[in-house]
């Protein structure tokens, strides 16, 4: 079973949570392996908490185009083709002069077009560092997460490949998804299972995790809902849960003590361990929840 | 142009919560545009009293679609497309949530059978707000070009500047480092860097000013919920002195943050308490830098 833990809006607890599953999990021996991998890849965190043995690392390098001056006639056939305007070429300006050909990685989605387009066959693909991978263990938990380099712009790529990592897991996977509702939380949702969303009950909580619902759903995956920091806001999401017939799998208070514990890299089950058993029981209700729908 | 961008890398740690209390501190001596860079999920609407004018609708790519009729399931797009956006069956067809737009197909399809279609990602929309004008967007669920709709909301909120003689630009930004953010920072004059006391919140503090460094974008940093870990808030502040950055204000954990936010209200329009205090003080350390 593969479980993507997301929210829409940042910092409403899905690391938190997703580690606190996947450790309460981790100490049964029924489960088997729990694979947990940070998806995160622009703002990785998980193993600050875990502080895993990293036993295998990857570098992550799509390939962009070079282009063969020798043999390019400048046509321009590679820029018409390509939708992201990453490539240009121009002819030559004179005679005994070579064609132009701009590339711009930043903007290449590695699709190969023009590669295929080139009538000359000038352009072939080269690697191009945007990130690393890295696997390795904390405790009994399988443990994998990508980062994506400073300065570079594509984490969906990264991510995919951090996924292909998990069809090799024959247990239970548990995903902690980036924030937001754009192609990166779509790319951590694809395949999975159960979309378990974590949110908190204020405005800004309520109006993130209906976003993220309608992502969920137009992926048609079964979700369920997380309330953290139970108490201090209001009742919308409570509201908007029952209307929407969501089912809250569980609700965390409001508590310094888990706060002050998150703060300095402290996972939830190490400051109270008393909730082991909440997680087992809402990884029981998302199995039930997931079978439903 | 005085533009600045409020950023955090780590999601969460009150990028919003700031940029309403500056919108609200700011409007009171000088003409304000407000953007939110945040497309994914944009809540400064929510607490600056938005109310919509105008919505445009935002193509920001194309998407391959099938023709059954032409298609002869010779399995040629399958094969080029590298997005696995490819489903076969009797005829193909294409899953528009894998689809990237690259167009492969499209020219690779040997009967023809597949064309490029503009495909609606959101929404641009333009708000009044009670403190300016408030450019922002929706993506719609799950699509594509959250960077492209970011770079297009700024653009709108620029041309409001141009357009009313605006002193001020502000931008709430997305969290992360990846391309939204990327596009929010492009061109800005100045950065704010909204962290928290927590080994999360630091460690993507490092990575954003890594990203405002590369971008050479002057970046400044306030720390919020400051009293949450003095451990944690210590690391901060050391980091920031030996890395030459401006500390300007520490935030003080206070639950009137979150009650100001359920009444849709800038903290410092009605709250006395020590989060507001702090936040009237970032701004007066704020001011001279941005106000030029």
């Amino acid at each position: 079973m593969h479980i993507v833990v997301a929210s829409g809006k940042g910092g409403t607890g899905k690391t938190t949570v997703a580690i606190a599953l996947a450790q309460s999990l981790a100490q049964d021996r029924e489960t088997g392996v729990v694979l947990l991998l940070d998806a995160d890849v622009e703002a990785p965190n998980v193993h600050l908490f875990l502080k895993p043995a990293f036993e295998s690392t990857e570098e992550f390098a799509p390939v962009i185009p070079e282009v063969d001056l020798d043999r390019c006639t400048g046509c321009g056939r590679c820029g018409v083709v390509c939708q992201y305007h990453a490539i240009l070429a121009f002819p030559a300006a004179g005679e005994g002069e070579r064609p132009t050909v701009l590339v711009f990685p930043a903007l290449c989605h590695s699709c190969g077009g023009c590669a295929l387009a080139c009538p000359e066959g000038a352009i072939y693909e080269v690697p191009r560092r945007t990130g690393v991978l890295e696997k390795g263990w904390a405790g009994a938990l399988r443990f994998a997460h990508g980062v994506l380099d400073v300065g570079q712009a594509m984490a969906s790529p990264l991510i995919g490949r951090l996924k292909e990592w998990a069809q090799e897991h024959s247990g239970v996977v548990i995903v902690d998804a980036p924030p937001g509702t754009a192609c990166p939380v779509v790319h951590s949702m694809h395949g999975t299972d159960f979309v378990l969303l974590v949110t908190e009950p204020t405005p800004f909580g309520l109006h993130d995790l209906r976003l993220a619902v309608g992502v969920a759903r137009e992926l048609r995956l079964a979700v369920g809902v997380v309330i953290n920091r139970d108490g201090i806001g209001d009742d919308g999401v409570e509201r908007f849960c029952r209307e929407e017939g969501l089912p809250i799998l569980l609700r965390i208070p409001f508590d310094r003590r888990i706060a002050a514990g998150y703060a300095v890299g402290r996972p939830l089950l190490e400051t109270l361990p008393e909730y082991a058993e909440r997680f087992r029981a809402l990884f029981a209700a998302i199995r039930t929840t997931g079978a439903a729908s | 142009m005085n533009e600045l961008v409020i950023l955090s890398g780590k999601g969460g740690t009150g990028k919003t919560t700031v940029a309403a209390a500056l919108a609200h501190l700011a409007a009171q001596e000088a003409r304000l545009v407000l953007a939110d860079a945040d497309v994914d999920a944009a809540n400064l609407e929510l607490v600056v009293g938005a109310a919509v004018e105008a919505r445009h609708e935002f193509y920001g790519g194309k998407e391959a679609i099938v023709d059954p009729s032409l298609c002869t399931a010779c399995g040629r797009c399958a094969e080029v497309c590298r997005f696995g956006a490819i489903i076969p069956g009797e005829t193909y067809a294409v899953d528009d949530v894998l689809c990237e737009g690259c167009a492969v197909c499209f020219y690779e399809c040997p009967a023809e059978a597949i064309r490029m279609q503009e495909a609606l990602d959101g929404y641009w929309l333009l708000s009044r707000s009670r403190y300016g004008p408030l450019v922002h967007g929706t993506l719609r669920a799950g699509r594509e070009n959250s960077g492209k709709l970011v770079a297009l909301v700024k653009e709108k909120a620029r041309g409001l500047v141009e357009q009313t003689g605006a002193d001020l630009l502000l931008v709430d930004g997305p969290p992360g480092i990846g391309c939204a953010v990327i596009a929010s920072l492009s061109g800005a004059g100045l950065a704010l860097a909204v962290t928290e006391p927590t080994v999360a919140g630091f460690h993507d503090l490092e990575r954003i000013v890594g990203v405002a460094r590369h971008f050479q974008v002057p970046m400044l940093v306030c720390l919020n919920k400051a009293d949450l870990s003095p451990a944690q808030a210590a690391e901060v502040e050391r980091y920031c002195a030996a890395e030459g950055i401006e500390l300007l204000a520490r935030i003080p954990y206070d639950p009137d943050v979150t009650r100001a936010m359920v009444l849709g209200r800038p903290i410092t329009a009605d709250g006395r308490g020590p989060a507001a205090e702090a936040l009237r003080g970032l701004w007066a350390q704020l001011r001279p830098r941005w106000m030029r």
